[in-house]
């Protein structure tokens, strides 16, 4: 078995792909990591949907239990304030996103189609339960969707398909998908492998990817600092 | 009008079989009204329609991760069969396990409709705010739009979305003064405002009751107008 990045890793080589000055959305999973790996020089205004923007980091539950319960983010973990923090309520924070104030949403993902649509609400094609979440909304009016997630499922199965089978979230909606294994950005003309975890060759990720991948002229071996 | 109650059970006794109500339920305790709803568990009345964005047996943080609290959630009223129709964003508990909401679902015993964050906000919104309609970008290509109007606007297409009001909103706010102005504690506003005008009675729980000219006019974020009843939660009740 080669190795792969665990959920810290894919976090932090999200970290690395947030610009200086940017205002960023995340998601619950993976996304959610992402605040601890950003590093110091840079300044990124997290916006959270449930309400709240500028927050600072991520506490414990030790550390919240000295400052305040009643500062969350989305994924339901206690946060800290910031000098420049601004509460609103939840619609408030929708129209950020809706009128394209904010910059950029790090999702997870069930599965991605060759095009872009993206898949993550619901394991059920046909029942229509799940968890939808905040993930239909975030792709209207958000300038760049970045997905986290694993390579394949935990059955080995191509998470990154032709066409997507499970209940769809947003059609043509992601811009970068960064997994366990690679970082790939969906273009007009298809599937660019930019970079690859590694140990592991283009081939092989071509191997647990349904659709062709065009494989850069400048293709990377992915670093995470 | 005198507003407060001291009990919560007074607050909600009129709350009548196939009523429609509000709570709030996203993210943590904070945000949500426990104490009314463990009130509507014990009235007991039935074929309620719950407008609940979250936390049918769901909590953002799952159980046993860092930073979980346990806290009563809308989900103790389907598990006690009293809800004939649910409208949630999270349906789902924990990843590959049902909640009570999903197999009351699945059973045909609850009805349920999916529906988007943003746009579940933006509904309420319009509900609390006297509009007929609007048309909104989300869910295009998705099952969501299905039976939905769609009309392209400047080349664009949109879906025709429906603002929802209710007859009864459940509102957990920090402190209210004695005729009904209410503020919020951090990121526990989230849909408390947007419910308390939505909803044709609103009942508030709140931490501290203050005086009147204790909140300052400039900090007072849902005004006294919207807010019908409001209960102090005691000493040692949920918070």
């Amino acid at each position: 078995m080669k190795e792969k990045l665990n959920e810290e890793g894919i976090a932090m080589r999200v970290a690395k792909e947030l610009e200086n000055g940017e205002s960023v959305n995340l998601g619950v999973g993976i996304g959610s990591m992402v605040p601890m790996f950003i590093a110091p020089e840079k300044d990124i205004t997290f916006h959270s949907e449930n309400g709240v923007i500028g927050f600072g980091k991520v506490l414990t539950l030790e550390e919240a239990e000295l400052m305040n319960f009643n500062l969350i983010n989305a994924g339901s973990q206690y946060i800290m304030r910031k000098p420049g923090m601004s509460l609103c309520d939840i619609a408030e924070a929708f129209d950020a996103i809706r009128i394209g104030k904010v910059n950029t949403t790090v999702l997870g993902g069930l599965q991605v189609s060759e095009k872009g649509d993206l898949a993550n609400w619901s394991v059920q094609p046909e029942a229509h339960i799940g968890n939808i979440g905040g993930a239909m909304d975030m792709p209207i009016g958000v300038k760049k969707v970045i997905v986290a997630m694993t390579h394949t499922t935990k059955q080995g199965q191509p998470k990154i398909l032709k066409k997507c089978t499970l209940p769809i979230t947003a059609l043509e909606c992601v811009d970068i998908i960064i997994t366990d294994v690679a970082m790939i950005e969906v273009t007009d003309e298809g599937l660019v492998l930019r970079e690859v975890f590694p140990g592991w060759t283009p081939k092989d990720v071509q191997e647990i990817t349904e659709p062709k991948l065009i494989i850069s002229p400048d293709l990377q071996e992915m670093k995470l600092i | 009008m005198e507003k407060i109650y001291d009990k919560f059970e007074q607050a909600i006794s009129d709350i009548p079989d196939g009523a429609s109500i509000m709570m709030m339920s996203f993210i943590g305790p904070g945000g949500c009204p426990q104490n009314l709803i463990v009130a509507l568990k014990k009235l007991g009345v039935k074929n309620l329609d719950v407008y609940a964005c979250a936390n049918f047996g769901v909590t953002g943080a799952v159980k046993g991760k860092p930073g979980y609290r346990e806290y009563i959630q809308p989900d103790i009223l389907v598990v006690n069969g009293q809800v004939k129709k649910a409208h949630v964003t999270w349906a789902r508990a924990v990843m590959g396990e049902y909640s009570a909401l999903e197999n009351a679902a699945l059973s045909g015993e609850v009805e349920v409709e999916m529906i988007p964050l943003g746009i579940y906000a933006h509904r309420l919104r319009a509900g609390g705010s006297g509009v007929g309609a609007f048309y909104s970008p989300i869910g295009i290509g998705t099952v969501y739009e299905q039976g939905k109007e769609k009309r392209n606007i400047n080349g664009r297409d949109y879906l025709l979305e429906y603002p929802i009001r209710a007859d009864f909103g459940f509102v957990r706010a920090f402190k209210a003064d004695t005729i009904g102005n209410l503020i919020y504690d951090g990121t526990a506003r989230c849909f408390n405002p947007l419910i308390a005008k939505a909803c044709d009675i609103t009942i508030a729980e709140v931490d501290e009751i203050v005086e009147v000219g204790e909140l300052e006019a400039e900090q007072i974020i849902t005004p006294s107008i919207f807010v019908d009843r409001i209960v102090k939660i005691p000493e040692g009740g949920l918070r």
